[in-house]
């Protein structure tokens, strides 16, 4: 199976190459080489069957327990759960190259599939990029990490999947991640199609913004996964860490954050042509960059693997895509002129041009931060550690800045805002803000970063229910329509605008929950069985904890020390945590990794309990331990369901608003008769 | 010792055991009453032994009020952990215990604390030992000012840029504006008819 998924593997190679040659070929002969156009779509099938072939081979020796293979050895066990087996694919740095070849070349096929006759255009050049893409990560897995490499011996047993990645976050987490990364090459393929076409016109971005959309979402769902992986697992320092490789991940999804906004300015007004495009082109290369980041071992970071070659290979890759880019961008910039002309500075397109600075902003800040020691040790030879403090230092207050103009931008007028219209959209919104911050300031919170955080939440939050109210009643009076059933078709109607106000929500819950961390408490216990610890609650409520003793026993593919507490609030029985050391083991009964904790998290609407068995003292039940209490931790979860949530409502089908539809079906004209 | 306990036979006067009997009693309703109160795990006798001790990781020292310190731990968070979890001593300590760099460092911290040592003289020692990367954050001097500032000048300069363009366009557009024909001139429509025209798209679902 392995020479057959090598081969497969070569097959892909050597496809994609040919479909790279006949996609640009075809797409600058045009109708000439209708042969080269079709050519070069059939290779786009082919390829996707060839890696599909190489995943298989490759699942199937990781199931078959094949340690032979060097992969299989390095990832797997006899003993290993099905639920991780599968996962396997991706754990390291071989399987996971050729999973991200694999969907990228689903997504190369969906999207000649799924894109409409008006924008077959695009779709030679489409493939010819996706076929580059794609041939070049195959290239990574022949020349440098082959995922098929066999050993001289076959070990008795495999070594095992590192306990930390033994996590329901490991099967959903990283092709979320990947999804969202690799799907972003669609629509930088669209985009170099429409440059190197010259067909800039409108048409490109409705064929990429729903796939923008899907990218943005799957990312969305892949860092929320990784921060619930991160905060239930030990030692990757909390849900968000600014660590690296995080930040790898978060810079794509700001940049299409801010395409996401800009991108209505170009449909509504056909401004912003050359920017949007920069957008995407950036946005693809931060994905490739933070691939570079992941995989090189350039910069230290627990998420990341271990160092190897391939670096240089997504270095060499990364250079030349950002060259052949910006060189295709520069030679069209002239095609790009814009349609309109900002009429005035207050309106809603001014707001979303300080969106986008802000997002960039971000964006920049993130990077330059996660450069910085590398940067400081190059110009001034110092070696310096850029963490969480210096994050929090300099970022927070762009990103409450940009928390602010979420509120702002949609109280504003397109076009032109008049002050008697600001006065009646500000008006309630701004209040409502002012009234949280005075509450909070009765209540006695100080913390500058939180109160901001949670006044200007809520003046945003009132924004939606504001716009969603005067929605919802405008059709109740028009169409008299009970309130709900209002709202629903309110949402229905436009689903863009309202679905994207449900994300806004979102993006509230997060930021609020982010500032309840700032009120976390913790406390550490040695404790006998019986012995107790307290620790107070922000809320004022006391928290007692006892240890009731511990519990050996085998389990799967580990040997586990359990540790059980009894929780009480104020006196009040609240349930009981267990905590755990877990000693994993081969197949043999041989001890595999060092021993992992796992956290016992009681998690609620006010406050998470975080208990952590630190371990024993000399081998007793005598037990150290570690307790926490992570304020608000519940609404990050929550949050998140609502920003994906918000965003299926804009992605799915149908539904536009009622300005797009008249811009795309031609007919935005002026309607004042003549004088 | 008795003869008469030699061969195993107890004799106990009447009287003996009718005080035995009623201070058992007594006894029973006490520690049941106390039960009531005391949880019936003590905690105070001697812990027992696990199983097997090697499957709960490295054996651990019970917490002294040096581990706890409050004032300490604000030191240490802001001190790296050098075992490359990029987390700081006091994170890594109490999450990773497989570590043994983050129990060494604090022990550190703890000596120089107990020398007398203030806050920033402790943190000067460990960069004196291990260089500016062991802060959690480099100190606003240096190279490192531009690390600090430049993210935010950058949005401050595009900032400056935006608006002198955003007021050139509006310039531009308000020349457009007063240059153009009248709205609607170029069409060529009744007011009846764009009426119907307006009436068509207003039908479009809002």
């Amino acid at each position: 199976m392995t020479l057959l998924g090598h081969l497969a593997l070569w097959l892909a190679f050597l496809v994609g190459l040919w479909g790279a040659v006949t996609g640009f070929a075809g797409g600058w002969a045009g109708n000439d080489r209708a042969d080269l156009q079709r050519s070069a779509r059939h290779a786009v099938f082919a390829l996707f069957g060839a890696l599909v072939v190489a995943v298989i081979c490759l699942e199937v020796a990781i199931f078959r327990h094949d340690f032979n293979v060097e992969y299989v050895a390095a990832y797997t066990s006899r003993n290993l759960p099905t639920f991780y087996l599968w996962s396997a694919l991706y754990a390291g740095q071989k399987g996971s190259l050729l999973f991200w070849a694999t969907v990228l070349s689903l997504f190369a096929a969906l999207a000649q599939l799924l894109t409409g006759a008006r924008h077959r255009a695009y779709l030679p050049f489409v493939a010819g990029v996706t076929c580059l893409v794609a041939a070049f990560f195959i290239s990574v897995l022949l020349f440098a990490a082959n995922p098929f490499e066999r050993l001289a011996f076959t070990p008795l047993d495999g070594r095992g999947m590192n306990p930390q990645l033994q996590n329901p976050g490991m099967v959903f987490h990283p092709p979320m991640l990947y999804l969202g990364y690799i799907s972003i090459t669609i629509p930088f393929a669209f985009a170099i199609a429409a440059l190197a076409s010259k067909q800039l016109e409108a048409d490109w971005l409705v064929a990429i913004r729903k796939w923008t959309l899907v990218s943005w979402l799957f990312l969305s769902i892949g860092l929320l996964i990784g921060m619930w992986w991160a905060y239930v697992e030990l030692g990757w320092g909390g849900y968000w860490a600014w660590d690296p490789v995080e930040n790898a991940a978060l810079l794509p999804w700001l940049t299409m954050t801010a395409f996401l906004h800009s991108v209505m300015i170009q449909e509504k007004r056909g401004m912003l042509k050359k920017w949007n495009l920069a957008l995407i082109l950036g946005s693809w290369l931060l994905s490739i960059f933070g691939t570079f980041l992941t995989r090189s071992g350039v910069i230290a970071s627990v998420h990341s693997f271990t160092q190897s070659r391939v670096g240089y290979f997504f270095l060499g890759f990364l250079i030349l895509a950002a060259v052949g880019s910006f060189l295709l961008y520069a030679q069209r910039l002239p095609l790009l002129a814009a349609d309109a002309k900002l009429e005035s500075m207050v309106s809603r397109e001014s707001s979303f041009l300080f969106n986008n600075l802000l997002l960039l902003g971000i964006a920049f800040a993130v990077l330059w931060g996660t450069l910085l020691p590398i940067l400081s040790e190059a110009l001034s030879g110092v070696k310096i550690t850029v963490a969480a403090p210096w994050f929090n230092e300099v970022i927070v207050p762009v990103a409450l800045a940009l928390l602010l103009l979420t509120g702002i931008g949609p109280l504003i007028a397109w076009r032109r805002a008049s002050v008697p219209n600001l006065r009646r959209q500000f008006a309630v919104p701004a209040t409502a803000g002012a009234f949280v911050l005075l509450c909070l300031l009765v209540a006695g919170m100080r913390d500058v970063g939180a109160l901001l955080a949670i006044a200007f939440g809520g003046f945003v939050a009132t924004t939606v229910v504001q716009e969603f109210a005067r929605g919802a009643n405008a059709r109740h009076r028009q169409y008299a329509e009970p309130l709900a059933l209002a709202t629903v078709r309110l949402i229905g109607r436009n689903r863009r605008r309202y679905g994207g106000y449900i994300v806004h929500t979102g993006i509230v819950l997060l930021f609020i929950a982010f500032a309840g961390m700032t009120f976390k408490t913790e406390t550490q216990a040695t404790l006998r069985p019986g012995e107790s610890a307290a620790l107070k609650s922000p809320y004022g409520y006391v928290y007692t904890f006892t240890h009731l003793g511990i519990s050996q026993y085998d389990a799967l593919n580990r040997k586990v020390t359990a540790a059980l507490v009894e929780v009480r609030r104020d006196g009040k029985f609240v349930g009981r945590l267990k905590t755990e050391k877990r000693q994993h083991v081969d197949g043999l009964g041989r001890p595999t990794f060092e021993p992992s904790t796992e956290v016992g998290i009681a998690s609620g609407v006010r406050e998470d309990l975080y208990v952590v068995l630190g371990g024993l003292v000399n081998g007793t039940e005598q037990a150290v331990y570690r307790f926490t209490i992570n304020p608000l931790v519940w609404w990050v979860w929550f949050g998140g369901y609502v920003v994906v949530l918000g965003g299926l409502i804009v992605l799915w089908p149908g539904g536009g608003s009622p300005a797009v539809r008249r811009t795309q079906a031609g007919y935005a004209v002026k309607l004042e008769p003549k004088a | 010792m008795t003869p008469g306990r030699q061969d195993a036979t107890l004799h106990v006067a009447r009287r003996d055991f009718l005080t035995l009997g009623v201070s058992s009693l007594f006894g029973v309703l006490a520690s049941w009453r106390l039960g009531a109160v005391q949880d019936s795990l003590a905690g105070s006798g001697p812990a027992g032994r696990v199983f097997d001790p090697r499957w709960a990781g490295r054996s651990m020292t019970p917490l002294t009020a040096a581990d706890t310190d409050a004032a300490l731990q604000v030191i240490e968070k802001r001190l790296k952990c050098s075992c490359g979890c990029g987390l700081d001593i006091y994170t890594c300590r109490t999450t990773d215990f497989n570590c043994t760099y983050s129990p060494a460092l604090h022990r550190q911290v703890v000596a120089l604390a107990q020398q007398g040592k203030t806050d920033q003289e402790i943190i000067d020692a460990f960069v004196a030992e291990y260089g500016q990367q062991v802060l959690m954050a480099p100190p606003k001097r240096g190279f490192n000012l531009a690390g600090y500032f430049i993210p935010a000048l950058l949005v401050l300069v595009a900032a400056g840029f935006l608006i002198r363009a955003m007021r050139r366009w509006t310039r531009a557009a308000a020349a457009e504006t007063a240059s153009a024909p009248a709205p609607g001139e170029g069409l060529d429509a009744s007011p009846a008819e764009l009426e119907r025209l307006r009436r068509e798209l207003g039908r479009l679902p809002s």
